[in-house]
């Protein structure tokens, strides 16, 4: 507490902002979860206290198809009534029309940015949005069981799908039925692409679309990671896997039921809980690789900051979007919401990694990021990525195997694809 | 009765206002529906996407059905009438409004039989029996989500004390059960509705037609089939009209409940996804259209088939 | 004897029946909001602990007032607007003679034929075009859509079976439609007046699409969105005790309604209204 007022104190200092000629009144509208609410009040008080700029809050329901639909919705209407929405790391290239290239505005500072992260955010060159925070996964363990049974931290799926099996084995016949081998995002959302394409990224199966546009994802090496998974349901994965979100795959793990699990970071802080009963007797690692010549692979989530074409308040909103993204606040953002940073330099800050222990520990899984194909796929996102989970989740609740769904997907891909994204 | 030259003139009379009385309802219906539902069939033939809806041509019936020739010669037909996943919702939304519409007129009846009945206690159960109409669905989607919870779900803790089962049933999540939870949840949420208006429709038959029979001595059961049924069948009809339009309409059980995959798709999910989320506006317009049609046609089967009484030529 | 006894017993065991079914996952729902953390994870039959901080934080928050008035607010404009105009075209439509009753029926109904979802951007562009973003009568206006069509076929169809010779005195005596809708129809109607005005309150109560669309500053949300806005301590999570807590307070006041209103519903025609 003494710290964050220690160092609201230095921010207010520190950040000394060109003030803009004219006040101006800019809405920022964002999907609010847990503490970003408030420290975003407490960030925006600063900036209106430098700049003399009233913002307001304009919040959404945490549903990211409800905001996105509804952001659709305002963009379509050209409406100036929100100058800087909060925009998940996907939809840059989907709603890039609607946005001003950041670029020339942020040009000074764009190199101290997580690569991976801007890239997310660059359509055609151009900058859609300024990243505000990151979302990665992580390979969730139990410590105590990998040493009760003496166990090495698992480096490739086969070998996490053995020690799973050996463990939960094991564990049942000493009594505990409900112990499973590993839990993860198997619903057929956003969540399962996530899921699978780390699987056959990391199988050296190559990208749901490549970079270029083309489509490669009907291999061998794809299918062999697919019929890996789908070997998990009902076997080391409960079969309700396939309806399994980020939280269900989290409540099994943090009940104490199953001995890994492939989960975002929010799950850290939560699994290390006072009331959770695996508090102390797990650890992360980075997500399993297939073997010799692959390499891991970790999808990128996270949200952030865009200027609508649309306001008439551009420059004092540009400006907005750059102090929330400076150091300072995403330093005081990481130590209260345990937000992964976009600023490199953030990782390596002592009182970060005081207060949350975690976040240096995910600066590798933050550097070997893998995006979506967002950015090839352009506006077609949505679907390539419905057609994609739809052909893993066919596969994994045993309807077809593994090359015909992907035979089928590379079709479909074809298809939707037509003679360019 | 004989009909006088007066009651001509009366009956002109009665039909201006017989259209003075409906203007304000026509009028307001039309602002708020007139221009939306207009619009949406506009843009089924066009390539509007919602980002650039100033900009939308003209395309015909191409959302609805092309064919396209390759260039080997070969040709294939595209477009909303040629899409097998389509046709899977709308499988999907028919078998489900049928399954639970009718298990939900069956115990819409039973309760509001029930409560149509003299006890001790009678408001408090009234109000009772609402409450799961009255819960949010947001609310009550995600409280089932949780109860139907493969790991931590009371639904499989209690059918295994029970004995029904021996291991967890992955009630959303496996294809077989997925729609049977969806269905499960509607019956639960919606009954209440069916059962408030069956009862209104009980509260309306007037009383002594039921003492004439209890003197006579007739069967209860028989009164229910030849006095009380023909008497709430009106009221009964209209519950199952509009019962029928929502299930048809289904989304938000289905969205929030299970998995987005072809076994539980429904028609409004699959215009949704087209509409907002794969930026093919035009395209989930189409799908509302055609939707529209189906529940249109289906309604006036129904209303044919039930005879319902549309010209009130009874009376 | 004993088989009055037997009918009595197995009347009230589906009494039984009935309350338990509706009634406990409203109860489960009550449960999961008195827990917390990972109490969560555990079946429980019975409260676990007495944690009322859910209901506190919810409460403390000053906005939810003011978004329950905005609910009360919206659903009773709406249900009288709606009753009123269904009434009078209730009447027209089922106890006056003209051509295309049928026809007019089906069109009214066929508005409800259409998935919300699509109406949403037109009707969104209708809201911006008569300046109502952001106001309350956006939703009042725009919830017209589903509760028109039903309360006129709801009406239509009951007043049509009301026995002919009700109103023929009073037309005889030469009385105006208003009138006889008025002295003759309402007190008869209360039955059916309650039950579509209950539901269609309910309805508009826990509308959630138009009111997360038309709605942009949180002191204009109504219930249903501002409990879609309580938001977990982390992306993923999902504040069971906070949105099940928020959805008790705002089911408790229907239940109430409910409780008042239910005498109408028994009301009506068996009150002999009929004869007198």
């Amino acid at each position: 507490m003494s710290l964050i007022s220690k160092m609201t104190t230095g921010i207010a200092g520190l950040a000394i902002m060109a003030t803009s000629a004219m006040a101006a009144d800019l809405s920022i509208v964002h999907g609010s979860v847990g503490r970003d609410h408030e420290i975003l009040r407490k960030q925006l008080d600063k900036f209106e206290a430098n700049t003399g700029n009233t913002v307001t809050i304009v919040s959404m329901p945490e549903s990211t198809s409800d905001q996105f639909g509804q952001y659709k919705l305002w963009l379509a209407a050209q409406s100036s009534d929100i100058d800087v929405y909060r925009m998940d790391v996907i939809w840059a290239p989907q709603m890039a029309a609607h946005f001003i290239d950041l670029n020339p505005l942020v040009a000074d500072i764009i190199g101290d940015f997580v690569p991976a992260a801007v890239e997310s955010q660059t359509v055609d060159g151009k900058l859609v949005a300024l990243p505000m925070f990151l979302g990665a996964p992580a390979l969730y363990y139990r410590s105590d069981l990998l040493e009760k049974y003496g166990e090495n931290v698992p480096e490739t799926w086969q070998e996490m799908t053995a020690t799973a099996q050996k463990i939960m084995d094991a564990e049942r016949a000493a009594g505990s039925d409900g112990m499973y081998g590993f839990v993860f995002q198997g619903a057929a959302y956003e969540g399962l692409t996530c899921n699978a394409q780390e699987w056959i990224a990391s199988n050296g199966g190559g990208r749901i679309v490549e970079l270029d546009g083309s489509i490669a994802i009907n291999n061998p090496k794809a299918a062999e990671a697919l019929t890996l998974a789908a070997s998990w349901v009902g076997g080391i994965a409960p079969e309700g896997v396939l309806n399994y979100k980020e939280e269900d795959a989290r409540g099994v793990f943090q009940s104490g039921n199953a001995v890994f699990m492939r989960n975002w970071n929010y799950a850290y802080a939560l699994a290390g809980g006072e009331d959770s009963p695996v508090r102390g007797k797990f650890a992360v690692t980075t997500l399993p690789t297939g073997g010799e010549g692959t390499s891991t692979a970790a999808t990128l989530g996270g949200w952030h900051l865009g200027v609508t074409k649309y306001s008439k308040n551009q420059d004092a909103a540009v400006e907005l979007v750059r102090f929330l993204t400076n150091y300072e606040n995403q330093k005081e953002r990481a130590i209260v919401t345990s937000r992964p940073p976009t600023l490199s330099a953030v990782y390596e800050d002592a009182d970060v990694a005081a207060q949350q222990e975690f976040i240096p520990l995910w600066k590798p899984v933050v550097d070997n990021a893998l995006p979506r194909p967002s950015a090839a796929t352009l506006r077609k996102y949505n679907e390539v990525s419905s057609a994609f989970w739809t052909a893993v989740h066919n596969t994994m609740s045993g309807q077809g195997s593994a090359e015909e769904n992907l035979a089928k997907l590379e079709q479909d891909l074809t298809r939707l694809k037509g003679p360019r994204w | 009765m004989a009909r006088s030259v007066n009651t001509s003139r009366l009956t002109r009379l009665r039909t201006r206002s017989a259209w003075a009385f409906l203007a304000p309802m026509l009028i307001v219906l039309f602002v708020v529906a007139g221009w939306p539902l207009g619009r949406t069939i506009w843009f089924s033939f066009t390539d509007a996407s919602l980002d650039l809806m100033s900009e939308a041509r003209w395309v015909g019936i191409r959302n609805y059905l092309e064919y396209v020739e390759f260039k080997d010669g070969e040709g294939k037909f595209y477009g909303l009438l040629a899409d097998a996943r389509w046709w899977r919702s709308v499988g999907n939304t028919i078998w489900f409004s049928v399954v639970s519409v009718s298990t939900e007129t069956v115990l819409g009846l039973i309760v509001a039989l029930v409560l149509n009945q003299e006890f001790r206690g009678r408001g408090l159960v009234r109000a009772a029996v609402l409450i799961p109409w009255a819960i949010p669905t947001i609310v009550s989607a995600k409280m089932w989500a949780w109860m139907l919870h493969d790991q931590f779900g009371i639904l499989n803790d209690m059918l295994m004390k029970v004995g029904l089962i021996s291991a967890p049933v992955a009630w959303t999540a496996s294809p077989d059960t997925a729609m049977i939870a969806v269905m499960i949840v509607d019956v639960w949420k919606t009954t209440p509705f069916m059962a408030l208006l069956i009862l209104a429709g009980l509260q309306m038959i007037p009383g002594d037609l039921y003492e004439a029979a209890k003197l006579d001595g007739v069967s209860a059961l028989r009164v229910f089939r030849k006095i009380t049924l023909p008497l709430i069948m009106p009221a009964v009809l209209v519950a199952v009209v509009f019962r029928s339009l929502d299930a048809l309409r289904i989304f938000d059980i289905v969205y929030v409940l299970t998995p987005n995959t072809d076994t539980t798709r429904t028609m409004s999910v699959y215009a949704r996804e087209n509409l907002f989320d794969f930026d093919k506006f035009a395209y989930g317009s189409a799908a509302s259209t055609l939707m529209f049609l189906i529940i249109a046609l289906i309604t006036i089967v129904f209303i044919l088939g039930s005879r319902m009484d549309l010209e009130g030529k009874r009376t | 004897m004993t088989q009055v006894w037997l009918k009595r017993l197995g009347f009230y065991a589906l009494v039984t029946v009935i309350i338990l079914q509706a009634v406990f996952p409203f109860y489960y729902a009550i449960l999961t909001s008195l827990e917390d953390g990972q109490a969560l994870f555990e079946v429980n039959y019975l409260p676990a602990a007495l944690n009322l901080v859910n209901y506190k934080s919810m409460l403390a928050n000053g906005v939810f007032g003011k978004q329950i008035l905005n609910s009360v607010f919206v659903a009773t404009v709406v249900v009288i607007i709606s009753l009123a105009l269904a009434v009078t075209a209730a009447y027209a439509l089922s106890r006056i003679q003209f051509r295309g009753r049928g026809l007019l029926l089906l069109t009214i109904l066929s508005v409800s034929m259409f998935p919300q979802i699509a109406v949403l951007s037109g009707l969104f562009e209708v809201i911006r075009w008569m300046g109502l973003f952001n106001s309350l009568w956006a939703l009042v206006f725009s919830y017209m859509i589903f509760t028109l069509p039903f309360t006129v076929w709801v009406l239509t169809t009951f007043m049509r079976n009301l026995p002919v010779e009700i109103e023929e005195a009073a037309i005889m005596d030469g009385a105006s439609s208003l009138t006889i809708i008025r002295r003759v129809f309402l007190p008869l109607m209360w039955p059916a007046m309650v039950t579509t005005g209950l539901l269609a309150f309910i309805h508009a109560w826990n509308e959630f699409l138009f009111a997360l669309t038309f709605m942009s500053t949180d002191g204009q949300r109504t219930v249903p969105v501002a409990i879609a806005l309580i938001s977990g301590r982390s992306e993923f999570e999902i504040p069971w005790g906070n949105i099940m807590a928020a959805s008790v307070t705002v089911t408790l006041p229907l239940v109430a309604l409910v409780l008042i209103f239910q005498r109408k519903i028994v009301s009506g025609l068996t009150a002999g209204a009929v004869k007198g």
